[in-house]
């Protein structure tokens, strides 16, 4: 079984190289060698290098997500994720207007759109786990609640823009990968690193917290703890992504439903590298496809959001709520 | 030992506990016995530090269960709770081996294998070892459970109603490992049953509770008798002799 999981893994790895090197060299329309041969490569490395981090962010956050939720249908998004990112940019658009925007744009920006997502998690997990009804589910249902409190804000204040403001605004609420910032990437990959490595060496905490609560205090976990250092861990990961390419809804989802098959077992020292990687090789592969063959870059959110969230239903359906 | 001293517990406004004082001696069997809503299961989740009581105290061995680190206590205290569901996928090995967390923090050396080995053979699993615990039936996984808790190797374990959900020969079955673990293992088996024949055929000591006091304490020859449990119970209770052990017979 271990043998099998490491040919899975090497597998599904050799496809993400693959997928990777197939966006860098395919249908270069520059003469092979020259200079813009090789300013079209180092663009598309920026794309790769885009793809790995959200690839990263989405699948190992909501793996651990599941685990301490202890559910498999949730994911990051559930807790008003996608709809506070919504109306920072909205909120931005409507107050300074959509120059004041377009000229900030930048590394500094990303980093307080960032630091503002993770504090109001952290207050939000913070204050809920200190109260005395302290339960996970009052927690998503919180998060739910919010997330249409911010959806109808950003909506409130949509309908009061300016078509050409609200045409700004549309372009920036959708996620590109292509036109992510550059400047900002080693700060993502720096972030994923660090992420990645306190989770790696917390993975069997993440099997024990996984159990539940009574299981896990009878084995000597401190509960509460646990879950919320890797509460916030997820939503540091999480804003990176969104901060990076704007919210994509099920795409942890499908990444992680895929690991979980793919892997059989549970076990975090096998999960976590394995929705790394699936995350990647999906996520790349699906880019290849949609912008080198089809020509529909623009379209690569909407297409994983389509398919993500038909899986979503199908697996609702199948399962049910569990 | 485990010592309770002065403990209650109030939810919102419903009365639940105490104020209980109870010694539970080292070795054996001892069994809670009591009417629905007698606070059996609140006592037992305290002691286990599942749950914080309002006030008073309980040491397990010469451990404070509040005050003391959740690792160490984890070293000698296991508890095992009846509703058991979560979503991770894992096999019956896999369960039994995160019953060795407290020890190994992960890195299972030797002596943690063989712990798990030894926990498998203890409750036949042996043979079901690498099947996921979502294909079991449910008595089987009831027993991967109590593996999990034994491999804890812990000198206390408590079991919140191990019967629960079982057929006859399953829950005969689990008396006799959990009566075989305080024998041959030398643990304190605390076990919460419904059945209080359970109670009279396998526990050293019986404690009977009623509206969250202490109704009785003793060995179950003292404990169950028609005075007693028609007492506890509320209902008409005679006792007759089987094997040379009690049984009480409230059907009629």
């Amino acid at each position: 079984m271990r043998s099998s999981y490491r040919a899975r893994l090497i597998g599904i790895s050799v496809l993400a190289i693959l997928a990777a090197v197939a966006i860098l060299f395919y249908g270069n329309p520059a003469p092979a060698g020259s200079r813009g041969y090789w300013t079209i490569v180092e663009s598309r490395m920026v794309s790769v290098g885009t793809i790995l981090i959200v690839a990263f962010c989405h699948g190992v956050g909501t793996v651990v997500f599941h685990a301490v939720t202890n559910n498999r249908i949730l994911t990051p998004s559930i807790l008003g994720f996608d709809a506070l990112y919504r109306v920072i940019q909205t909120g931005l658009v409507f107050f300074f207007g959509a120059g004041a925007v377009a000229a900030s744009d930048g590394l500094l920006k990303v980093v307080v759109q960032s630091v503002l997502m993770v504090a109001f998690a952290t207050l939000l997990y913070g204050w809920l786990f200190s109260g005395t009804h302290a339960s996970l589910h009052v927690l998503l249902l919180v998060g739910v609640v919010l997330g249409m409190g911010f959806s109808s804000l950003s909506t409130f204040m949509q309908r009061l823009l300016t078509p050409s403001e609200f045409d700004i605004l549309t372009a920036r609420l959708f996620g590109h990968i292509s036109v992510s910032n550059v400047a900002y990437l080693p700060w993502g990959a720096l972030v994923c690193v660090i992420v990645g490595a306190i989770l790696w060496r917390r993975r069997h905490v993440l099997d024990v917290v996984s159990l539940g609560r009574e299981t896990a205090i009878s084995l000597g976990v401190a509960y509460r703890r646990e879950v919320v250092i890797a509460l916030v861990l997820v939503a540091v990961l999480i804003s990176v992504s969104t901060s990076l390419v704007g919210p994509m809804t099920f795409l942890g989802f499908v990444v992680a439903l895929l690991t979980y098959q793919i892997v059989g077992s549970s076990e975090h020292t096998r999960t976590l590298p394995m929705a790394a990687a699936v995350g990647a090789s999906t996520l790349l592969i699906a880019y290849f496809i949609l912008r080198h063959l089809f020509y529909a870059a623009g379209l690569i959110n909407v297409i994983i959001e389509l398919v993500g969230g038909l899986v979503f239903l199908g697996y609702l359906l199948r399962k049910g709520l569990r | 030992m485990i010592t309770v001293s002065n403990l209650t517990k109030r939810y919102g406004s419903v009365h639940a506990l105490g104020p209980v004082d109870l010694e539970i001696p080292r070795g054996g069997v001892t069994a809670l016995i009591g009417p629905n809503g007698a606070g059996k299961s609140t006592m037992l989740t305290i002691i286990g530090r599942l749950l914080s009581g309002d006030s008073g105290r309980v040491e397990v061995g010469d451990l404070d269960v509040v005050t003391a680190d959740s690792r160490e206590l984890a070293k000698k205290l296991a508890i095992l709770r009846q509703e058991n569901h979560f979503v991770a996928r894992l096999t019956v090995r896999q369960l039994v081996g995160l019953g060795r967390f407290p020890h190994s923090r992960g890195r299972m050396r030797p002596d943690d294998v063989e712990a798990v080995d030894l926990a498998l053979e203890f409750l036949d699993l042996t043979p079901l070892q690498d099947r996921f615990l979502d294909e079991l039936s449910g008595g089987q996984r009831q027993r991967a459970y109590v593996a999990m808790v034994l491999a804890q190797q812990t000198d206390y374990v408590l079991l919140d109603e191990p019967l629960n959900n079982l057929d006859m020969r399953h829950a005969v079955t689990m008396m006799r490992q959990l009566r075989r673990a305080a024998d041959e293992l030398g643990r304190t088996v605390v076990v919460v049953v419904h059945d209080v024949n359970f109670a009279a055929a396998y526990a050293d000591l019986v404690v009977a509770m009623v509206d969250g006091r202490i109704a009785h304490v003793g060995p179950a020859r003292e404990v169950i008798t028609p005075y007693v449990l028609t007492e506890v119970f509320g209902t008409p209770v005679d006792v007759i002799e089987h094997r040379d052990r009690p049984v009480a017979v409230y059907y009629h």
